[in-house]
């Protein structure tokens, strides 16, 4: 009986039903497009930020400590780094957040017309081929991707069969009048090469004034061979918290488990000191310039979207408040009569609540379709990619769309309540 | 011990006294018929009865239940276990047939039985008209469907408001027909009405005027036979 009752109301009441049916699709479809986005948000902006450069920085924990006291640069430390380790960064925990790294050896050469200028050498698409299987191109190409090509090319690595090629600023190119195809002789403390410039690039910083060459290149200059002054790496994060500042400052003032949890998520200081953990006699520590803004961004995104799921979801519940009110007063006689006869009003809210559910429900489940779908939409027009469906979002948007609907239908059933018999069957 | 029993009942709103200070008496198995125009508290005395509503002041006892002091969730299941109602704009649940507008009060009372429903449908000589809508029934017909859906559960009270109201000569002669049959069968029965026709048909007639019975009439003729023949 009580099925025939709710197949009589929604076939009959279809028009309202899918009135609400909409209604709720809407709240769930923000919902469900704002979670998804949210969840995947913090990869996507963190992608997004990665052309600002690199968010960590590994140095040798001689050159970090000269560095802290004197402010002087790390090659100034006589400190190296082995360039043999520069594979196991690849090997921590948080291997997959590591999206690009590049190590640096910078030499002070003589120019031909005295005068001395930097070279650096550098990975440009360094490829990589790890133990587990993963192939990454890593490289100053991506890390420093705001530098503007002026004329020329970037380095190949790959393809580039001379290792004498060179990528030189604007600032020296104008100072010593070169341009692509010039060579230039630099002379250093172990040995002289002249570099051919393959690019002209405009970083907009003291690199302007520098000459990048591959790594193993420069180091020859100084009989570096296999050793590196500093690595840039880019990695995934998660904002900093208060567990992650605590961690930051000296990780064993935490608990056991404070450490694995903050161990076993991606704060930028669990990232270095895992680093720390793979490269020997390192220093890892994040650009918290570049580190802080991540998070910043990363919080107001989420905030942001937030706040467009709950005022989604509240004016989806005012919606639906109406309603289901008007539906409860346009069913008066009905359901007056109901109590007339013998029904509870836990009875008649029963019915009411299950005719309502039933069509959240349906709505609910087209939301999350739809939902799913825009967030499709906002990540190919803002991030260029799709948003993957995180399981996690079904029953968060099951719980809203259920709580939701019963914010509803309060009205609609203190209303049902207080209905007697008497006053609608009778006029009074 | 009578059935029904008013103990110096009112009912107030605001200065009005909708009933005042009413007594009276109902027997099991009587037929009594309430009369009197509009405003006269007939509507209110029906509600108190039918435990729709409260008294202001005084008893109702209904089987030796003051049903004035129950609260509104026990009026409920009295009403449910021992009173049949029935309207005079009928009620029917419009998208219920008609079997199924009759396995409504079943199923607020115990268990649905269509069988049963059916068979309550054919004793208001309905019997085919069980898979209709109301919309597809004439007034006589949903009035016939409402008095079986208000016998349904065999109440020891069957009230009528108005039961002829909406309806023509013919239809009201068979609602009135059944009355007699139910009165045959031991229902007691009270039938609020305009119609003096549909009034004097009964063992006993009240008239009620300002909130008060002003008139008492007993049927001497009262034969439990059928009254509509040449009138």
């Amino acid at each position: 009986m009580f099925g025939r009752m709710i197949r009589g109301t929604l076939f009959r009441q279809w028009k309202k039903m899918l009135m609400i049916a909409f209604t709720i699709a809407l709240g769930a479809s923000l919902a469900a497009a704002m979670l998804s986005v949210m969840l995947d948000v913090g990869d996507k902006v963190n992608q997004e930020l990665k052309t600002y450069g690199a968010n960590i920085k590994v140095v040798p924990k001689a050159a970090s400590v000269l560095s802290g006291l004197y402010e002087v640069e790390g090659d100034q430390s006589g400190a190296y780094l082995k360039e043999e380790d520069l594979g196991k960064i690849k090997t921590i925990f948080w291997t997959f957040n590591i999206v690009d790294y590049a190590p640096f050896t910078t030499v002070n050469a003589e120019l031909d017309g005295g005068g001395t200028v930097k070279v650096v050498g550098s990975w440009f698409n360094h490829h990589i081929a790890l133990p587990t299987g993963e192939e990454l191109d890593a490289g100053i190409q991506s890390l420093r991707s705001w530098w503007d090509l002026k004329s020329g090319s970037w380095l190949n690595e790959q393809t580039d069969t001379d290792t004498k090629g060179a990528m030189v600023g604007t600032e020296l190119a104008e100072r010593l009048g070169l341009t692509v195809g010039s060579s230039i002789h630099v002379k250093g403390r172990a040995a002289e090469d002249t570099y051919t410039v393959r690019g002209i690039y405009d970083a907009g910083g003291d690199e302007d004034g520098q000459i990048y060459v591959q790594l193993n290149t420069a180091q020859a200059l100084d009989g570096l061979e296999g050793k590196v002054d500093s690595i840039d790496v880019s990695a995934l994060t998660t904002p900093d918290n208060e567990l992650a500042e605590r961690a930051a400052k000296d990780p064993k003032s935490l608990t056991v488990a404070q450490y694995e949890l903050w161990y076993c998520t991606a704060y930028a200081s669990s990232i270095c000191w895992q680093i720390q953990e793979a490269i020997p006699d390192s220093i890892a520590s994040p650009v918290r310039q570049v580190a802080d803004s991540e998070g910043e961004i990363l919080n107001k995104t989420q905030l942001l979207m937030i706040l467009i799921t709950i005022l989604s979801l509240i004016g989806a519940a005012l919606g639906i408040c109406n309603l289901v009110t008007a539906s409860v007063m346009e069913r008066s006689q009905e359901i007056g009569l109901m109590k007339a006869i013998g029904a509870y009003n836990g009875s008649v809210s029963l019915l009411v609540l299950t005719e309502v559910f039933i069509t959240a429900v349906i709505g609910g489940i087209a939301g999350f379709f739809a939902g799913f779908g825009f967030a499709q939409i906002i990540g190919h027009s803002v991030f260029g990619s799709a948003i993957s469906l995180r399981p996690m979002v079904i029953p968060i948007v099951a719980v809203l769309v259920f709580i939701v609907t019963m914010i509803g239908c309060i009205p609609a059933i203190r209303m049902l309540l207080r209905l007697r018999p008497t006053e609608v069957l009778h006029g009074k | 011990m009578s059935l029904l029993e008013l103990k110096n009942v009112y009912k107030i709103y605001g200065e009005l006294h909708a009933l005042d200070d009413v007594n009276l008496k109902v027997e099991k198995g009587e037929w009594v018929s309430i009369m009197g125009p509009s405003g006269s508290g007939k509507s209110t005395m029906m509600n108190i009865i039918g435990c729709m509503d409260k008294p202001t002041k005084g008893e109702v006892l209904l089987d030796g239940v003051d049903i004035s002091k129950e609260s509104s969730k026990s009026l409920t299941t009295i009403r449910r276990d021992k009173i049949g109602l029935i309207f005079q704009q009928f009620h029917l649940v419009n998208y219920l047939t008609a079997v199924e507008n009759v396995m409504l009060a079943q199923y607020y009372h115990s268990i649905p039985d269509e069988k049963e429903a059916l068979e309550a449908l054919e004793r208001v000589g309905l019997a085919d008209r069980a898979k209709h809508l109301p919309s597809q029934l004439s007034g006589g017909e949903q009035q016939r469907v409402c008095v079986a859906r208000a016998l349904i559960n065999y109440p020891e009270i069957v009230l009528a408001d108005e039961p002829t109201g909406n309806l023509d000569e013919a239809n009201e002669e068979i609602v009135v027909d059944l009355f007699h049959k139910l009165h045959d069968d031991g229902t007691t029965l009270i039938v609020v009405t305009h119609d003096p026709e549909v009034a004097e048909v009964a063992q006993r007639q009240l008239v009620l005027r300002n909130g008060k019975i002003a008139k008492e009439v007993v049927n001497q003729n009262f034969t439990g036979k059928i009254r509509f023949t040449d009138q």
